[in-house]
């Protein structure tokens, strides 16, 4: 069975078609990308997929649950985690209190008035993990906000790991940064699929990261399915090229 | 490291100053009264504070509540029993579950839409109070009745005649309740609140119901809020419904933020300063609220961290 799948999902915006009829299957353990020029309903498409908003038409199996109406608290419940395109952080709590939220939330501590002190301890061990994952141990105890961008990305997305999901959308996790960090922010990402087999689909501009990552691609143009296939299907599809590939080179 | 024993060593000096306060507010000039005034004005802001300063949600209509926790106390004493203890406890139950039915519908609204709606249901109630003569007195407010002295059984506290054995009722009250806001905001629930000031969004979507929980900060912090107002009329011996009016509500935002609505006692240096400046200035000049909001302008102006935002700069540099 699909982890994800997406029939049919139409959006608009008053007269304004933001994605049209698409249509996505996800298997468990499968990275895939989701490309396509500025504007062809990518991120709109991850809104409908996280719950953001619904959708104007079609539905969204998860984990052969129709989710189509669920709130997005019972979407992150179910497994499901997601990043933006801008980070969203906590900017004035240290490293280490972002992820204790997440964590805490996980293990269903949300409305606790008091912790005990072995839930303490398990918590920090919890957290301490995530940030030695994220190659953010030495900045426990600075303000996210403070931190260069390549941090505040993986802090973000350590924040969506700390919920244990079972899917993690990614929006354009590269998005303004250096070769450095684009690198070590793709290291990552290839570990958590990789050695942690976590679903993972991503929407990227930076070609040379959905090369070297995604199993499957999915092209978007125009709110429309343009293209689906392997990326060496799409490298080689002639109307791939011509809307988008052809553009970027 | 350095901060931990600066936190611990502010905590020590604030609960050794409340608790001799009686003792040495005379030399400074102060008297008795003046401190309790403190404490349930303290008590309000902090309580807003938890909404405001730890959750992000600007409330401009915490006196409804704080004049149905004053009115809730004074009609239990005049028309149903003698009783303090259960004054203060009916008051209580009046402004929390107003707060809990009302912060129901509104919790969907943000920012201005949210501070707007909370003014205008904090004066639905301001003018019942005042429209309902023959049950709250009106604007005459309600008079004829006082606090009751405590019965403990093997003895009697005699609240009402005695100044000093009533601030330390409410201390009592303010430190229960103080105990009770810092447990719950060093808790997973409190770091819920700050993940929802610090960004809605990234709470949301790291599975935190959102309305649920500023819902839950809501009635808490009203549920404090209507402690203070329950000891105010008390402290008066006397409400009137200046106690429910959006001026008030508008005083507690005020004293919060003079004091620092990011630190945990900023609310109560604001307090401090707020009600000796009213005690002080209202004895020369009419016009002590020009003062007060002079210096208010000022504070946020250059120090738009409140007072306590100053020290701590102060501090760290």
């Amino acid at each position: 069975m699909s982890l994800l799948q997406v029939d049919n999902v139409s959006r608009h915006f008053g007269s304004l078609v933001a994605v049209s009829d698409v249509s996505m299957m996800v298997e468990p353990g499968e990275l895939r990308a989701v490309i396509g020029p500025n504007g062809a309903g990518k991120t709109t498409f991850f809104n409908l997929i996280s719950g953001f908003f619904p959708p104007s038409a079609g539905s969204i199996l998860f984990d052969g649950k129709d989710i189509t109406s669920f709130p997005v608290h019972k979407r992150v419940a179910m497994g499901m985690a997601r990043t933006f395109q801008i980070t969203e952080i906590f900017p004035e709590l240290t490293v280490r209190e972002n992820l204790r939220i997440p964590v805490e939330v996980a293990v269903g501590l949300r409305l606790s008035p008091w912790q005990s002190r072995k839930s303490d301890t398990e918590i920090r061990a919890r957290v301490a993990e995530l940030m030695e994952l994220g190659g953010l141990g030495a900045k426990a105890d600075r303000l996210v906000g403070e931190l260069p961008h390549g941090d505040q990305r993986a802090t973000e997305i350590m924040m969506s790991l700390a919920l244990k999901p079972r899917l993690l959308l990614l929006d354009e996790p590269t998005a303004g940064m250096g070769d450095q960090e684009t690198y070590d922010i793709t290291k990552l990402i290839r570990r958590l699929h990789k050695d942690q087999h976590l679903t993972i689909v991503l929407i990227e501009h930076d070609m040379r990261v959905i090369f070297h990552l995604a199993d499957r691609i999915m092209v978007l143009a125009e709110g429309s399915i343009l293209a689906e296939g392997t990326p060496s299907e799409i490298g080689a599809n002639e109307s791939v090229q011509a809307a988008y590939l052809g553009k970027a080179a | 490291m350095g901060r931990q024993i600066d936190k611990h060593t502010a905590n020590v000096l604030v609960w050794l100053l409340l608790l001799t306060a009686p003792y040495w507010m005379s030399w400074v000039g102060g008297y008795t009264e003046l401190g309790s005034r403190v404490l349930v004005m303290a008590l309000a802001a902090m309580a807003l504070n938890f909404l405001l300063g730890f959750t992000g949600v600007l409330s401009f209509g915490h006196a409804a509540y704080f004049g149905l926790g004053a009115y809730g106390a004074a009609m239990t004493i005049k028309y149903l029993v003698p009783s303090t203890p259960l004054a203060i406890l009916v008051g209580v139950l009046a402004g929390t579950a107003a707060a809990a039915i009302i912060g129901a519908m509104i919790v969907k609204l943000r920012g201005v839409y949210f501070a707007m709606v909370t003014i205008a249901f904090g004066q639905v109630f301001y003018f019942i109070t005042f429209r309902w003569n023959n049950v709250t007195g009106g604007d005459d407010g309600l008079t004829n009745w006082n606090r009751m002295p405590i019965n403990l059984g093997f003895t009697k506290l005699d609240i009402l005649h005695n100044p000093e054995l009533f601030y330390y009722f409410i201390l009592f009250y303010f430190a229960i309740s103080v105990a009770l806001m810092t447990l719950l905001l060093r808790s997973p629930f409190g770091r819920t609140l700050l993940a929802i000031r610090e960004n809605e969004r990234r709470a949301r979507f790291l599975g935190i119901p959102v309305e649920r929980h500023i819902w839950l900060s809501f009635t808490i912090s009203c549920f404090f809020v209507s402690i203070a107002g329950a000891l105010y009329a008390l402290l008066n011996n006397f409400v009137d419904p200046r106690a429910l009016y959006w001026g008030q509500s508008g005083n507690f935002v005020i004293m919060a933020v003079l004091g620092g609505m990011r630190s945990f006692w900023g609310p109560l240096v604001g307090a401090v300063i707020f009600v000796v400046l009213q005690d002080y200035v209202s004895s020369m000049t009419a016009n002590w609220e020009s003062f007060i909001g002079l210096f208010f302008v000022l504070i946020v102006l250059f120090f738009p961290r409140g007072v306590l935002g100053i020290i701590r700069r102060k501090a760290t540099s």
